[in-house]
């Protein structure tokens, strides 16, 4: 009889765990549908050499990432240096995939804050945006030498997540052939 | 003066600037494939709303590319197939039923049938309390005890 008196603890105990869960998942991190999945083809020309072209094609045989950027975008000033910094160390190429922008505001922000980019692809209307899945810049995506996308970050990334998950990766997947 | 403000501010309203984006389409079914949709397909920006009622520039984005592949003549399962290639069951106002969504389907019934379950015991539990019949000699005690009370 007295368990009965527990019931409703028990209850409010279960809600408190199943809400407390809730509130470390962020609702904006929505599954990529395309890891391990080939990675999106494009062609576009480049933001620095308009009559060259970028696509991912160029990049096969080599562990890269996608960066998806804009000169509008406030995370991507955040998160800028940190791109900066892991291009400086030599560990890997960064494509710049330059998100709904102008060609003349994201030509003076890469001037004013440093270009780490191998090239930035110019997806003006955002329709490769759409194909990549991206709904919220900065996004950055880890390519391996086949051209299948192993990861995808959305939201600035930090050098922690650097440290901690893009590194990691992007040397494994160099030692694999 | 306060007149001039109020009709200024009306004048000069922002929704009467906002932007309508007008389609054509070759049909009514058309039409109706478009609208339905954009109210069943999310917008990922602002989660809560449906790409009809999102003025994100994504959602934008996401309402040309749904008219551009209906227009083109692709139907509904297609747009719903390109969308969900992109951005995941997410996307879906209506997820479909597998293993991962299984609980949000069922869920309500579930708890529904533990309610339902509570309200049957209570019910039956309340039936045999009442039933409890008093022999002569209580009848006759409770009958004493309350007209002492009375007195």
């Amino acid at each position: 009889m007295k368990a009965r008196y527990l019931i409703p603890l028990g209850i409010f105990l279960a809600l408190v765990v199943l809400l407390g869960v809730g509130l470390t998942l962020d609702p904006r991190k929505v599954p990529s549908p395309f890891i391990g999945k080939p990675a999106p083809a494009f062609r576009l020309p480049r933001l620095h050499q308009p009559e060259q072209t970028i696509s991912p094609e160029d990049m096969k045989g080599q562990v890269w990432l996608l960066n998806v950027w804009a000169s509008w975008c406030v995370s991507c000033r955040a998160e800028h240096k940190v791109v900066n910094r892991l291009v400086r160390s030599g560990e890997v190429k960064v494509v710049g995939l330059n998100y709904k922008d102008e060609p003349d505001d994201a030509r003076s922000w890469l001037a004013a804050l440093g270009n780490p980019y191998l090239a930035s692809a110019m997806d003006r209307d955002g329709r490769v945006g759409i194909d990549w899945g991206v709904y919220g810049v900065p996004e950055t995506f880890v390519i391996d030498k086949q051209g299948t996308i192993r990861y995808k970050h959305i939201g600035p990334i930090t050098e922690a997540s650097v440290k901690e998950k893009i590194l990691p990766l992007v040397r494994k997947l160099k030692e694999d052939s | 003066m306060r007149y001039a403000l109020l009709l200024s501010l009306l004048l000069f309203s922002l929704a009467a600037v906002a932007r309508v984006e007008v389609h054509t389409f070759d049909s009514p079914e058309q039409e109706a494939d478009y609208r339905q949709l954009i109210n069943e397909l999310r917008c990922l920006v602002c989660q809560n709303q449906n790409l009809a009622d999102s003025n994100a520039e994504l959602a934008q984005d996401l309402r040309r590319q749904t008219y551009e592949m209906i227009k083109g003549g692709a139907d509904k399962d297609e747009v719903v197939d390109y969308m969900v290639q992109r951005y995941g069951d997410f996307v879906l106002y209506r997820p479909p039923l597998n293993l991962s969504t299984l609980l949000l389907w069922v869920g309500p019934f579930l708890i529904l049938g533990s309610g339902v379950l509570v309200l049957v015991l209570t019910i039956r539990r309340r039936k045999r309390e009442a039933g409890l019949q008093l022999n002569p000699e209580q009848q006759e005690r409770a009958r004493r005890l309350l007209n002492d009370k009375k007195s």
